[in-house]
């Protein structure tokens, strides 16, 4: 017995009992679900799957493999975006396969056919957990690209004083474009001093210390003196601790002291105004 | 090869590179400007490198170098408009300049250099 005549037979009897198939299904679907979508919006989805999956099976549309392959990935990529688990999305497919299981075990001449059919089920089980994985591994991709685009800002504080406020654990990835940030802004702005101001970071180790060096150093090859403010007390600890120096480079303890250092440097005074 | 300009103005010399800098340029111009500095005398260099997109390592450290050399004749050398991925690419190389003074453009370079004269 060929694939091919097998899976006309299924199409066939799954054609005939497509009510109670589809009922079954969508009813599996749903709980599983946990009420989490209507029934009456599930069990449209479902048939029109299901007619796909008839298609695909009776083998006379070419196009019906490929369309159902689609159909899939876009449920899964939604699923996959809307938080629904792995397990909750490969429902959709292996519950069909139950509740056809359910009914062919009553008449039992079909097993042969149940397992083609169930192979197939398989395959586009496998196809949706893929779908799932892409999607999720690209929701990670863009959230991670959001939050080094929001995790950057430069502020200018005073003229010729700008600041990068960094908040958040310093990888390679981020100092280099907070490095690249900054020197931008220091050549656009023509601003020769630079505060970079750490009280957002919660550990800085040998490594975070390595990379706020590389980026003092690469502010002064441009002509721009760089200050390191936001030093707390314990950051202080480990840095001395870790024998982590950070040379002539000014550092200071908050982003006041640091603006204070910067406008000095350029010459400038605030004073308090007189009595009004 | 081409070779670097170098222009006397005062007692500084301004050397400004335009053209993509080869081995052979950047040594030439070291034995260019030792020479100048000993003809005129001048206190101060200001080398002008707002052109220049790509460094090697050997250029970084050679750049150095013509630091060391003008201070053996009592001259300062400042760097002046050293573009970000320039300024990144030399730092990820490890050469951090020190001996080079640095300034944003050549007007904060000249203040510089006529500050501390």
């Amino acid at each position: 017995m060929d694939v091919d005549s097998s899976h006309r037979r299924m199409a066939v009897y799954l054609r005939d009992h497509q009510d109670k198939v589809v009922g079954r299904w969508s009813e599996l679907v749903v709980t599983g679900l946990r009420g989490r979508s209507s029934p009456a919006e599930m069990r449209r989805e479902l048939e029109d799957l299901y007619s796909l999956v008839i298609r695909t099976m009776s083998g006379a549309d070419e196009q019906a493999a490929s369309e159902l392959r689609a159909a899939l990935a876009e449920l899964s990529r939604s699923r996959a975006r809307n938080g629904f688990t792995p397990t909750e999305t490969a429902l959709a497919v292996f519950a069909l396969k139950d509740a056809v299981y359910e009914l062919v075990s009553d008449t039992a001449e079909l097993l042969p056919e149940y397992l083609t059919f169930s192979r197939m089920m398989d395959d586009l089980g496998l196809h949706t957990f893929e779908t799932y994985a892409v999607a999720r591994e690209q929701i990670i991709a863009d959230q991670a690209e959001a939050m080094l685009e929001l995790s950057t800002p430069v502020i200018r504080l005073w003229e010729g004083v700008i600041a990068v406020p960094l908040v958040g654990t310093l990888d390679s990835a981020r100092t280099q474009l907070v490095m690249e940030k900054l020197l931008e802004t220091l050549v656009a702005t023509g601003a020769d001093h630079a505060v970079l101001d750490i009280t957002g970071v919660p550990t800085v180790d040998t490594e975070v210390a390595q990379h706020l060096l590389k980026t003092v150093s690469a502010a002064r090859l441009l002509g721009a003196e760089c200050i390191v403010s936001g030093i707390r007390p314990q950051v202080a600890q480990t840095i001395v601790s870790l024998g982590i120096e950070f040379g002539d480079n000014a550092t200071k303890a908050t982003l006041a002291d640091a603006l204070a250092y910067a406008l000095t440097r350029t010459g400038q005074r605030i004073e308090k105004a007189g009595p009004a | 090869m081409e070779r670097v300009p170098i222009l006397k103005i005062g007692t500084t010399l301004f050397v400004s590179i335009q053209i993509d800098l080869q081995d052979e340029s950047v040594v030439q111009l070291q034995e260019d400007l030792a020479d100048e500095l000993v003809a005129t005398g001048a206190r101060g260099v200001i080398i002008d490198i707002t052109a220049v997109e790509i460094v090697d390592s050997f250029i970084g450290r050679m750049l150095a170098m013509i630091g060391s050399i003008s201070r053996l004749f009592d001259a300062e050398t400042v760097l002046v408009g050293m573009r970000p991925a320039v300024a990144i690419t030399l730092t990820e190389l490890g050469l951090s300049l020190r001996g080079v003074r640095t300034a944003l453009n050549a007007e904060k370079g000249l203040e510089l250099l006529n500050g501390s004269a």
